[in-house]
């Protein structure tokens, strides 16, 4: 098996896949219908892309586990998402601040991965692009008009932006893995994306008013498995609950 | 025995089988048909998805096979393919005029719709990014003062 393949789906639709459960959690709740709709296909759109780059995993493992097998029969040291995408939604404003900047992150990975030597992952990329440019487009828009509103929201989305900026760092750091598949023409460096991660952040953030952290010190120990914080457990609690009680059960 | 209908007269059966979503339009309509042709007794038709989370896609396999199956087609591979991603350059001019025709305004490379569906004037709000599809946004007329779907353009 190609473990640093296999390895990188899981940790492209793991990070789908959780940020689409949370995402999902608005259902029903949010402040207007409109956002509650929006909310609902951005999940959609996740879990879809989830499915893409679980079901590539699986067939790279050859072991038979499918999408289902990979996203419900996982334990929370198996799941390879950062750290970022399992912190709790809190109010409206920070689950788009968690959006967006996760949005930011995502597109440019999938620009870069158009061009991956890996031709399965470049039809994903080039699928999923299209798709998150539309999710920027509103997360970016949410966070600039509520950054640059009333006095109230302005407050909780640089409450928002102070709380989850030491999660955007582990996005950006490289490992054995991330080196082998660049030598491969595979991935990018997670590290080359900062550069245009930090001028695309500071210009929407000086346009929210909003002003972003100094100090860049980072959580780690999501997308390597090794420290996932106490509310993955929770998630995957929910989210994998039937399948464990009754597993195989279909409808 | 029966001999199997050529490609064209599948596609022409493709052409009546409506979008579960969407069933103004037709999935061939949709430009979500990329390919038919046999493979000896086998015919494989290649679909690709509008939105990789379209809950649609798992009943629009299964509405082709029946379509396929009612006119005697046995052995049927339905493949999903990814690349080229779709886009909705493929719908048909027919499908564009359809689904007008059905309240739903068609796609515009521009920031918007180009018209209300209904009353057919420019002065337009955006409700929402997103509607009661993957595929659509939520419009509104601020003339006729309704609210339509826009299908969204990518
Ligand atoms: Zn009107």
């Amino acid at each position: 098996m190609d473990k640093a393949l296999f390895e990188f789906c899981l940790r492209m639709g793991d990070n789908t896949l959780i940020l689409g459960h949370r995402v999902s959690e608005w259902c029903g709740h949010a402040p207007v219908v409109e956002e509650d709709i929006a909310l609902a296909n951005t999940a959609l759109d996740l879990i879809g892309q989830t499915q893409l780059w679980l079901g590539l995993a699986g067939e790279i493992e050859g072991k038979g586990r499918d999408a289902d097998a990979l996203a419900f029969r996982r334990d929370a040291w198996e799941m390879r998402s950062v750290l970022l995408v399992e912190q709790p939604n809190g109010d409206f404003g920070q689950t788009l601040m968690r959006q967006y900047l996760f949005d930011q992150w995502q597109a440019l990975m999938l620009a870069a991965l158009e061009e991956s030597a890996e031709p399965r992952i470049a039809a994903i990329a080039r699928k999923a692009r299209k798709e998150v440019a539309y999710h920027l487009e509103r997360s970016r828009g949410t966070v600039v008009g509520l950054g640059d509103g009333t006095e109230e929201s302005h407050a909780r989305m640089q409450a928002a932006l102070d709380r989850l900026y030491p999660y955007v760092g582990e996005l950006f750091s490289d490992d054995a893995i991330d080196s082998a598949l660049a030598e491969r023409g595979i991935a990018p460096l997670p590290s080359s994306l900062r550069p245009d991660y930090d001028a695309a952040l500071a210009e929407t953030m000086a346009e929210a008013t909003l002003s972003l952290p100094e100090n860049r010190w980072s959580h780690s120990g999501g997308r390597d498995g090794s420290r996932h914080s106490e509310h993955l457990g929770h998630i995957l609690a929910e989210m994998q609950w039937l399948q464990r009680a009754y597993p195989d059960a279909t409808w | 025995m029966v001999s199997a209908p050529d490609t064209e007269t599948v596609w022409h059966i493709l052409a009546k089988v409506p979008d579960p979503e969407i069933p103004a339009i037709s999935l061939v309509d949709l430009g979500i048909i990329r390919d038919v042709a046999w493979a000896g007794d086998r015919l494989e038709v290649t679909v690709t998805p509008t939105y990789s989370g379209c809950p649609a896609t798992r009943f629009i396999n299964t509405a082709i096979e029946e379509a396929l199956r009612a006119a005697g087609i046995e052995q049927i591979e339905i493949r999903t393919q990814l690349t080229p991603p779709w886009t909705t350059d493929w719908i048909s001019e027919a499908g564009r005029r359809k689904l007008e025709a059905y309240g739903i305004a068609p796609p515009t490379p521009g920031a918007g719709p180009e018209r209300c569906p209904r009353c057919g004037s420019t002065r337009l709000a955006r409700v929402s990014q997103f509607g009661s599809t993957p595929c659509k946004a939520q419009w509104r007329c601020e003339d006729c003062l309704e609210p339509f779907d826009y299908f969204k353009c990518i």
